[in-house]
């Protein structure tokens, strides 16, 4: 801690940075319709958006805890050929543009694409412009945030934990149910918040595989594009809902991420 | 050898690093291997109990094989019945004590309920019921290490294995500790093998020691032999410190119908007393000047390790010195010459026992 004043070109900028975050936020509350946000919450348009949000958010992340969370063991305990290639892979979706990653998934399971066609003449599943898709484009973007997390949770815990165990007499399952998962718990549900609040915001790759359908696949941002055009106040309305929903994740998050010292 | 260990293991790292080592140990009985750091105690820890793969060699424990190479067998760790007691303990911090306790019974198929039950009764008989509610993180080191023990036994298994057990606790704790670690030990039927580097430890709670540098066993021998006869360098040195048990009374140490002065007045009670054998010097006639404990023995043997002699003495107390060979010569003594001691009082340290 310095007790000199900070110089003032600095204080400034800061200054300026700072108000680029708050600024929106009070625009945001200056522009909401307080005296009728029950009544523009109730639409229609509002209450679909916001069901298939939770329902296509929820199903993501339980998809990334499926997937994800073996992925994360693998890249963390197994060494093999190709594992720094592959964990490059799996965080991709962090720095591509999800419209890109919209597209290429509907390239691989569209209905002639390289998956999505054996799939469907073997299942009669099509995924894109479906509700199952919506749920496969946020789980594209949102699992590596859990791999990525549970991923340091395993290397970081001490291994001779798991060996303890073993000569008690557990069985791998066993030590993984009762000594692994239990030590790496606070990582993995950060890990699930973070993919869960990823996938509630999912736009791009939702837009562009599963597109835009009232009531199958327009989650809460999609709706709130749209409502741009011709309903304000219920854009603002949801716009102010998602923003309640990410304060609310990052105070739960606060202690394993935020908190300084 | 039915219901003992006896143990080859070889062990070859990617580094080169190679452990090979023979041990064989009854039931009832305890073996110290004692080793300094990179000797390869962790490795054959880790071999013992099957997170390492032998590279050559055979395990087998009451009647089991547990490992042979030559006929491909490999049991894995949980079917090994070996009670570790792990260096840091290891007690899971996501567990209470009682849960800790019970898990290996859990693991074996009792159901919870079962288990619990089982864990309370023998915290009970350990004395730790009072914790048995509480975090790992919530206990001193002196009661994770008992609740480590006990989680050991729980599964009652056909042997113990103390990995490093003292070394994370203070010193006067761990005198404490030692004490209810070999009345447990005594309690336990089937073999048990401490791995450990503090002389102290391998010599007052083991039967036989083997000394381990290297990779390999360099000595094997009841603590007696190590200690009068160590065979190597480095056995020397463990030997190094002559450890007395006595009683202390107020700048004396009572050891056996000896009467040691020593500059710690404090002490009372049950001692140990240690003497690095620099610090006793050898004198053809009586010693004059300060030093507050001298007498007049015999030399009993005389071992040279090339830059040093250990020379060792007759009664009162039957103690090593380790002089420089020219110093030897200086005196020119010989086996059973008679020759005065002395040690100061401040060279006798003394730790609560």
């Amino acid at each position: 801690m310095t007790r000199r004043r900070p110089p003032v070109l600095l204080g400034l900028l800061a200054a300026v940075g700072a108000v680029l975050f708050i600024a929106p936020l009070v625009g945001l509350l200056a522009r909401t319709p307080w005296s009728d946000l029950g009544g523009v919450l109730g639409r229609e348009i509002v209450a679909d958006a916001l069901g298939l949000s939770l329902l296509i958010s929820l199903g993501a992340t339980l998809l990334s805890l499926l997937f994800g969370l073996p992925l994360a063991w693998i890249l963390a305990r197994v060494e093999f050929r190709g594992r720094t290639l592959l964990r490059g892979l799996v965080l991709l979706p962090l720095v591509l543009p999800p419209v890109v990653g919209g597209a290429a998934l509907l390239f691989t399971f569209g209905r002639r694409g390289l998956v999505g066609q054996p799939l469907e003449e073997l299942t009669g599943l099509v995924l894109p412009f479906s509700v199952w898709g919506a749920i496969l484009a946020a789980a594209f973007v949102a699992m590596p945030f859990l791999v990525i997390t549970v991923e340091g949770a395993l290397r970081n815990l001490d291994q001779r934990f798991e060996g303890a165990a073993a000569a008690l007499g557990a069985n791998r399952w066993t030590v993984l149910r009762r000594v692994t998962l239990p030590m790496i718990a606070p990582s993995l549900v950060s890990g699930l918040l973070l993919t869960w609040a990823r996938a509630l915001g999912e736009f791009g790759a939702t837009i562009t595989f599963a597109g835009n359908l009232p009531g199958r696949t327009q989650t809460l941002p999609l709706a709130v594009f749209v409502a741009m055009e011709g309903d304000r106040d219920a854009a603002v309305a949801m716009s102010l809902l998602l923003v309640f929903v990410s304060l609310a994740v990052l105070i739960s998050l606060r202690r394993s991420w935020w908190r300084a010292r | 050898m039915r219901s003992g260990l006896d143990a080859r293991v070889a062990v070859v790292h990617p580094g080169g690093f190679r452990l090979d080592v023979e041990l064989t140990l009854e039931p009832g009985r305890t073996a110290a291997v004692l080793g300094p750091n990179g000797a390869g105690k962790s490795t054959l820890v880790a071999a013992l109990s099957g997170l390492v793969p032998l590279s050559a060699g055979r395990v087998e424990l009451g009647g089991c094989v547990l490992e042979d190479t030559a006929s491909e067998i490999s049991a894995p760790p949980e079917d090994r019945r070996i009670g570790i007691v792990h260096q840091d303990y290891l007690l899971f911090p996501t567990m209470s004590v009682l849960d800790n306790v019970a898990f290996g019974l859990r693991a074996r198929g009792l159901s919870k309920s079962a288990a619990q039950r089982s864990a309370a009764a023998l915290l009970a008989r350990l004395d730790l019921s009072a914790l048995a509610d509480r975090r790992p993180a919530d206990l001193s080191g002196g009661q994770a290490q008992r609740v480590a023990l006990g989680r050991a036994l729980a599964t009652e298994p056909d042997m113990l294995l103390l990995d490093e057990p003292l070394a994370a606790l203070d010193v006067t704790t761990r005198a404490q500790l030692r004490h209810m670690l070999a009345d447990h030990l005594a309690g336990f039927a089937g073999p048990r093998l401490l791995i450990t580097h503090d002389p102290a430890e391998a010599f007052l709670l083991a039967d036989e020691i083997y000394v381990l540098e290297g990779g390999a066993i360099t000595q094997t021998g009841s603590p007696e032999d190590i200690r009068m006869r160590p065979r190597t360098s480095y056995a020397a040195d463990l030997a190094g410190a002559n450890l007395l048990v006595g009683v202390a009374d107020g700048g004396e140490v009572l050891v056996g119908s000896h009467r040691l002065t020593v500059a710690d007045t404090s002490a009372q009670g049950p001692v140990l007393a240690t003497i690095h054998p620099r610090a006793i010097s050898i004198h053809i006639d009586p010693p004059s000047g300060s030093p507050r404990n001298s007498w007049s023995t015999i030399i009993k043997r005389i071992e040279n390790y090339g830059d040093r002699v250990r020379v060792q003495t007759g009664g009162p107390l039957e103690l090593t010195a380790e002089i420089t060979p020219p110093a030897l010569a200086a005196l020119g003594m010989k086996i059973g010459d008679e020759i005065w001691l002395s040690i100061k009082a401040t060279e006798v340290v003394v730790s609560a026992d």
